[in-house]
């Protein structure tokens, strides 16, 4: 019923195509597919941004956005949203005020997402392509096999602290892990069978931490710039941190890349 | 390091019928044959020849025999000579030995000891050539009951339906990806499914964006380990995605595309970085639990708007028939099951050979576990794995498929001899490679008809051996096992077919 009646609204919203901004979803008693199929209605009416209030594990939020017509829009989310926020995500801007569950951004091809709270597990599976930014800690395998193609290239920055397993697999993209806490990476398994992308690690790391398919080297001036750019849209979203990007920034990096584009090339008997 | 294993091979050119064309020479990519201008004649270096019969069907005076090497070690039922060379090569490269293809082995072929039954004098036979025989069929879930309301004569479906596939004939071409297969090869298939209404599958290797529009309507697209080439537009082009977790040639570990065989347009298609190797990893790293799998079946449903079947493949093993039930409660539309004899473009030998079970055993589980369960009606089943012609696929279905897919049958419609050196990325029949010169030779065109008339005789075949057991619609055949019995099998297999011996 709640979808019918929305549609209706919807209807009157296309007629005002100017007057759009500040749309609502009460997600309270709302399942995953009603949710998204009121969040698609309002995409489908011409809404350019919406806030979904009360938001409490519902899954996919932004998975069935996808329009021939590339239609895009911003969605405010506040509350928890579920698993797979953002799987599949083609363009939109999506914001969590507040915590977000497992698999962030899984096979992600464009748009960007902002979690003012931590991550769970698989943050940034096999993305490829768009921007992350996770305020707090992010849960295991993060960037596994994230992946870059062209001018495709995901970037992934957390706050805080990654679990076991970061980027392994990795193909591509930018991962910048920052401890802004100070409190040092204590993952393990980093970068098992890496063979694209990169891994900026503020702060260090032990050999013992990382993957035997993975070179650990300090920053150039080239990966400081990357670095500068990232790190000031961080910032830029998460004002609350409080840090200076100066400040950040001159503490010590480690990079992560792959020793070789092919790992496993020497595995087999022709 | 000199290698001690023998050449696989023997050539034996007549040189009274060779001409010095050097159409051989030309023909094979792995160097076989060299023209020697002192002599004037073709010499042919029998180590590199991988029996692909290409320079042999191409010769045009019929002057070359490849056959069998005829060199022999001492016989010896456990040595055998497979056994000793394999030894041999791992010791000289401390390497995993990689093979193409579905396993070569002698397990026992169950297609062959079942057979069919036909009408006699009561319920007669019907004439296919006649009377219309249904051989569509849609894959994909149906309601545990169907609620309809009738108002003036005007009868409404209220229950909402799952959607389905339809298919004109259930034979539909298994995964094979672009970058495993060449694009020419994959486009036969592509120009196949469609002329022929059926469907392709375009593995996890991604769908050239050129083929999107003209093709979309005939394609399963998949999601695999890797999740290469996989945008929203890839997956609501299509008119089912399927999520690779198992193959019947491999169960149970990834695959590695190597670095060389991605071209650009490869590299293109997969949305990977040219060059590189892509790596499937084992598991999805997001699928550790039915629970998970659900969640990623929900996405993909989220993902098409619920416009779209979700079929899971899985291989054939021991206790699969337990998860499969996991798999319809997890939210599939279709299951997909490939067989111990599942074909690959590469697979490490001990894995191919030694992992999974026969796909007759697995459909029979299979079906009768959701039947038992009552879920039956929730998914589809489409069987794979060792499928070689149209009595196999009816015997499928009487055995509770509702559709198979055909991967190796397909391959060799367009000319493939089941060399199984596809993973060397030479192969001279341009079907399993990527280099230019010999994808060239697979004419889209006539491989396409090629493939197109194997569906039509097939789907003859089908319709006279269905008429002949006096039923006209393949609906009636599925699962209906009393139209099989076995021969020459043992109590325990007919107890798993769920199959009477013949005469019983």
């Amino acid at each position: 019923m709640a979808r019918a009646v929305l549609s209706e609204s919807s209807l009157e919203v296309k007629q005002d195509n100017q007057n759009i901004e500040g749309l609502e979803i009460d997600a309270t008693d709302l399942g995953t597919k009603e949710l998204n199929d009121q969040l698609r209605d309002l995409m489908l009416s011409g809404a350019k941004k919406v806030s979904i209030r009360n938001v409490c594990g519902q899954r996919y939020i932004g998975t069935r956005l996808y329009t021939p017509e590339h239609l895009e829009m911003e969605i405010e989310i506040f509350g928890t949203p579920g698993n797979d926020l953002a799987a599949f995500l083609y363009g939109h801007k999506i914001t969590v005020h507040g915590n977000a569950q497992d698999g962030v951004g899984n096979t992600m091809d464009a748009g960007k997402v902002v979690v003012e709270g931590r991550a769970g597990d698989v943050l940034g599976f096999s993305m490829r392509g768009g921007e992350i930014y996770v305020r707090d800690n992010c849960g295991y395998r993060t960037a596994l096999h994230m992946k870059e193609y062209e001018g495709k290239r995901p970037v992934l920055v957390v706050g805080g602290r990654s679990q076991d397993f970061l980027g392994e697999y990795m193909a591509g993209g930018i991962v910048i892990v920052l401890d802004l806490q100070d409190l040092a990476h204590e993952a393990n398994f980093i970068g098992t069978g890496m063979h694209g992308g990169v891994i900026y690690l503020r702060g260090s790391v032990k050999q013992s931490q990382v993957g035997g398919q993975v070179d650990i080297s300090p920053i150039d001036e080239f990966n400081r710039e990357v670095l500068d750019q990232y790190v000031s849209r961080f910032l830029e979203r998460f004002p609350e941190i409080g840090k200076s990007k100066e400040e950040i920034l001159r503490s010590q990096f480690v990079r992560l890349t792959p020793k070789s584009k092919r790992p496993y090339g020497n595995l087999y008997a022709y | 390091m000199k290698s001690f294993v023998f050449p696989e091979f023997q050539i034996i050119r007549d040189e009274e019928k060779c001409g010095q064309c050097r159409g051989c020479e030309r023909q094979c990519a792995f160097g076989t044959h060299t023209y020697d201008p002192v002599a004037d004649r073709l010499v042919s270096d029998e180590y590199k020849c991988s029996g692909c019969q290409r320079c042999v069907i191409f010769c045009p005076k019929d002057a070359i025999v490849v056959r069998p090497s005829p060199s022999s070690y001492r016989p010896n039922a456990s040595w055998s000579r497979e056994k000793i060379e394999d030894l041999k090569r791992q010791a000289e490269t401390g390497g995993v030995l990689l093979t193409g293809c579905g396993s070569d082995k002698p397990f026992r072929i169950y297609w062959d000891h079942i057979v069919l039954n036909a009408s006699q004098v009561t319920n007669p036979s019907i004439d296919p050539l006649r009377e219309p025989m249904e051989l569509r069929t849609f894959l994909g879930a149906k309601p545990d009951m169907m609620e309809i309301s009738a108002e003036d004569g005007d009868v409404q479906i209220k229950t909402e339906l799952s959607p389905n596939l339809m298919v004109e004939t259930p034979i539909l071409f298994s995964a094979m990806s672009y970058g495993a297969i060449s694009y020419n090869a994959f486009r036969s298939l592509a120009t196949a499914a469609c002329k022929s209404g059926t469907y392709f599958n375009t593995g996890e290797g991604g769908l050239p964006r050129e083929m999107r529009d003209e093709f979309g309507k005939c394609a399963i697209v998949q999601v695999a380990s890797g999740r290469f080439g996989i945008d929203a537009e890839y997956l609501n082009c299509a008119q089912a995605v399927e999520i690779k977790v198992g193959q019947g040639a491999k169960p149970g570990i990834g695959g590695h595309l190597p670095g060389e065989k991605v071209s650009q347009a490869v590299a293109e298609t997969r949305m990977i970085p040219m060059g590189t190797d892509a790596i499937s990893p084992a598991p999805h790293h997001d699928i550790y639990s039915i629970e998970d799998l659900s969640m990623l079946i929900y996405a993909l449903k989220e993902a098409t708007n619920y416009e779209k079947p979700i079929s899971v493949k899985i291989a054939a093993v021991h206790n699969f028939a337990a998860i499969a039930s996991g798999i319809v409660r997890a939210g599939a539309d279709i299951i997909a099951i490939d067989g111990l004899r599942g074909g690959t473009g590469a697979a490490p030998k001990a894995i191919r050979d030694n992992v999974g079970i026969p796909t007759e055993l697995a459909i029979s589980s299979l079906d009768r576990r959701l039947r038992n369960e009552g879920i039956r009606n929730r998914c589809s089943i489409i069987a794979a794995g060792g499928i070689r012609c149209s009595s196999d696929v009816i015997k499928a279905i009487a055995l509770g498929a509702d559709a198979v897919y055909i991967g190796s049958a397909a391959l060799i419609a367009m000319g493939c001899t089941l060399c199984q050196k596809c993973y060397t990325g030479k192969c001279n029949w341009g079907i399993c490679t990527q280099d230019p010169r010999l994808s060239g030779r697979l004419n889209v065109e006539i491989a396409s008809q090629r493939l197109s008339n194997l569906i039509s005789a097939w789907s003859h075949e089908i319709a006279e051996m269905l008429g002949g057991m006096g039923i006209n619609a393949l609906e009636s055949l599925r699962g209906n096992r009393d139209h099989l019995r076995g021969v020459g099998l043992y109590e325990w297999e007919l107890d798993v077919l769920g199959i009477k011996g013949a005469g019983e």
